[in-house]
C-alpha cells in the first residue's frame, strides 16, 4: 500500500511539473495524461475504485484525446508560448492562489465536508458504485439534473457554432438509393430517325 | 522491514500469475493469425499456409522469427521517444485488460467491483498508442490514419457504452463474475438481441477490423498509423491488435453468451469444464471477426461515421430506455441490497 502510494504520488507530482516545464506542447499533454492515470491509481488506493475508473474514462479517454487533437492540429510554436506566459503570468498566479486558499480551507474543516448522511446509508455493506448512485439520484437529484442540463446546453452550443450548410455538397441518402425503382430512373423514348435515307 | 518483504512476495506471486495469463494469450494470438489466414483462404478457395510444419501450423512462429530478425528502422524526422513508446503502450494496454476477465468460476486474477468499467477505461486508453504513433512518425499517411482511428474509436465507444449500460441494468453490478452469474437462466443475447448485434459491429470498429479498417486503409494510406514501423515495433502493434480482438470476443462472451456457463443446465453439458465453454464461445466470436473480414468490402469513412452516430447511438439509447422501462414495469430490477 505504502510502496504504491509513494510510486503513484511521486509520478503524479513529477509529471505535473513536466506538464508546465516541457518545451513541446504535445509532450505536455502526454504528461498530463500520465498525471491523470497516476491520480486514478491514487483513487484506487484510497478505495474509490468507481471514481478512478470514471476519471480514466472521462478525462483520459475523452477530454484529453480532444485536447491532444487540438494541440497537434494547431502546431503551436515555442515563441508564441513564451510570449503568452508573460501575458498570462499574473492572472495564472491569481487563479493558483485562489485554488490554494480554497484547498487550505477545505483541509482545515474536514468535518464540514464529511456528510453525515452518507455514513448512515453505508451500514448495509454496499459497494462504492451503489452508494454514489443512491446518494446522487436521491439526495442530490435536482443538482445532478441541472449539471446535466448545463452540459447539454454546452453541447448544443458547440453544434450550433460548427454547423454550416454549404451548397453543392454531395450527400448519400441510403433510403433514397434503396427505394429507387427501374421506372424512376430509366425512361424509354422513341426517337424519330430523321437520317434514315 | 517485514512489511516490505511481505509486499515483495505478494508482488512476485502476482507477477507469476500474470505470466500464466500472458504466455497462453500470446500463443493464442499467434494461432489466431494462422487461423485468420486459413479461414480467409477457405473462403476464397485457396489452401492458405501449408508449408511450415504440419498443415502450416508453425507458420506464426516462422513469422515471429522473421519479425525479430529484421532491422528496426526509426525515421530521421520522427520523435524518437514517443515513436518507440507508442507500440509499447498499445501492446501493454491490450494485455493489461486481461487481469479482470473471468475465464471460469474463480479463475480470474483480479475480481474487482468495477471490472466492466476497468475494461472500458483500458479500451479508451488504447487510443493513445495509435495517436502517439501517428504523431511521432511525422508522416502524413501515419497522421491521417491516426486521426481516422481516433475519431472512429471515440465514436464507437459511445454505442458500446450504451450496450454495456443495457446489460448492467439487467445485472445490477459492475463485477464481471456477477454479470456471468446473472445469465444462469437465460443468456443475455436472447432478450437483448439487437444490442448483441450492435456490440459485435461496434467491436469490429473499436478494434479497427474489416470492414471498418480505415485507419490502415492500404489502398489510400499505405498502412495507416503504423506505416513507418518495422520489425518488433511493428510486431507489437500487430500483437496488440489481435489481443484486442480476443479481448473484445471475451467481453462479448461475458456480456451476452453467458461466459463459462454451459448452454443448458443438463448433466452432460456440465461435464465439460467451464473454461472450455468459454474458449468455444470466444472462438465462435473470433470466427465471426474473420468471416466478416473475408466477406465484406471496406466502408467509406462518412458511411462509418454515419453508422456510428446516426444509427447506433439513437438505437442503443432507445434500447436502454426500453430495457429500463420493461424492468421497472415488470418489477424485475435487480436489488443491490439483496
Amino acid at each position: 500500500m505504502n510502496l504504491f502510494f509513494f510510486l503513484f504520488a511521486s509520478i503524479t507530482v513529477l509529471s505535473a511539473i513536466a506538464v508546465i516545464s516541457s518545451r513541446n506542447p504535445v509532450h505536455s499533454v502526454l504528461f498530463l495524461i500520465l498525471a491523470f492515470v497516476n491520480s486514478a491509481g491514487l483513487f484506487v488506493l484510497a478505495g474509490a475504485e468507481f471514481l478512478a475508473m470514471i476519471l480514466l474514462i472521462v478525462y483520459v479517454g475523452a477530454v484529453a484525446v480532444l485536447f491532444l487533437f487540438v494541440v497537434m492540429m494547431l502546431n503551436i510554436s515555442l515563441e508564441e508560448i513564451k510570449n503568452q506566459v508573460k501575458k498570462y503570468f499574473y492572472s495564472g498566479l491569481f487563479v493558483g492562489l485562489v485554488l490554494m486558499v480554497e484547498l487550505f480551507f477545505s483541509f482545515s474543516n474536514l468535518d464540514l465536508i464529511r456528510n453525515k448522511n452518507i455514513e448512515v446509508i453505508n451500514n448495509k455493506n454496499l459497494t462504492n458504485t451503489h452508494l454514489i448512485g443512491s446518494v446522487m439520484y436521491t439526495e442530490y437529484f435536482f443538482v445532478f439534473q441541472l449539471s446535466g442540463c448545463i452540459l447539454l446546453v454546452a453541447m448544443i452550443g458547440a453544434i450550433v457554432l460548427t454547423l454550416r450548410r454549404r451548397e453543392g455538397v454531395l450527400r448519400q441518402d441510403i433510403s433514397k438509393q434503396v427505394s429507387r425503382k427501374k421506372k424512376d430512373s430509366i425512361e424509354l423514348i422513341n426517337v424519330k430517325n430523321d437520317n434514315a435515307n | 522491514m517485514d512489511n516490505f518483504f511481505i509486499q515483495l512476495i505478494e508482488i512476485l506471486t502476482i507477477s507469476s500469475y500474470v505470466l500464466l495469463i500472458v504466455g497462453p494469450l500470446l500463443i493464442c494470438v499467434a494461432f489466431l493469425t494462422y487461423l485468420e489466414r486459413k479461414v480467409i483462404a477457405a473462403v476464397q478457395y485457396r489452401k492458405g499456409p501449408n508449408v511450415v510444419g504440419m498443415f502450416g501450423l508453425l507458420q506464426p512462429f516462422a513469422d515471429g522469427v522473421k519479425l525479430f530478425s529484421k532491422e528496426t528502422i526509426i525515421p530521421a524526422s520522427a520523435n524518437k521517444v514517443i515513436f518507440i513508446l507508442a507500440p509499447m503502450v498499445s501492446f501493454a494496454l491490450s494485455l493489461v485488460a486481461w487481469s479482470v476477465i473471468p475465464i471460469s468460476e474463480n479463475l480470474v486474477l483480479a475480481d474487482i467491483n468495477v471490472g466492466i468499467l476497468y475494461i472500458f477505461a483500458i479500451s479508451s486508453l488504447s487510443i493513445y498508442g495509435v495517436i502517439m504513433a501517428g504523431w511521432a512518425s511525422n508522416s502524413k499517411y501515419a497522421f491521417l490514419g491516426a486521426l481516422r482511428s481516433t475519431a472512429q474509436m471515440v465514436s464507437y465507444e459511445v454505442s458500446i457504452g450504451f450496450v454495456i449500460v443495457c446489460v448492467l441494468l439487467c445485472v445490477g453490478s459492475l463485477n464481471l463474475t456477477d454479470i456471468v452469474m446473472a445469465q444462469k437462466s437465460c443468456w443475455f443475447f436472447i432478450p437483448l438481441f439487437p444490442m448483441f448485434i450492435v456490440f459485435i459491429i461496434s467491436a469490429l470498429a473499436e478494434t479497427n477490423r474489416a470492414p471498418f479498417d480505415l485507419p490502415e486503409d492500404e489502398s489510400a494510406l499505405v498502412a495507416g498509423y503504423f506505416t513507418e514501423y518495422s520489425s518488433m515495433l511493428f510486431a507489437m502493434f500487430f500483437l496488440g491488435e489481435y489481443s484486442a480482438m480476443i479481448l473484445m470476443s471475451s467481453l462479448g462472451t461475458i456480456l451476452f453468451l453467458g461466459g463459462w456457463l454451459p448452454p443448458l443446465d443438463y448433466y452432460i453439458f456440465k461435464i465439460v469444464p467451464g473454461f472450455l465453454w468459454f474458449f468455444i464461445k470466444v472462438g465462435l466470436l473470433l470466427f465471426v471477426f474473420l468471416w466478416v473480414r473475408a466477406t465484406l468490402p471496406r466502408f467509406r469513412y462518412d458511411q462509418l461515421m454515419r453508422l456510428g452516430w446516426k444509427i447506433f447511438l439513437p438505437l442503443s439509447l432507445f434500447w436502454v430506455f426500453v430495457t429500463a422501462s420493461v424492468l421497472v414495469f415488470f418489477d424485475l430490477l435487480p436489488n443491490p441490497y439483496g
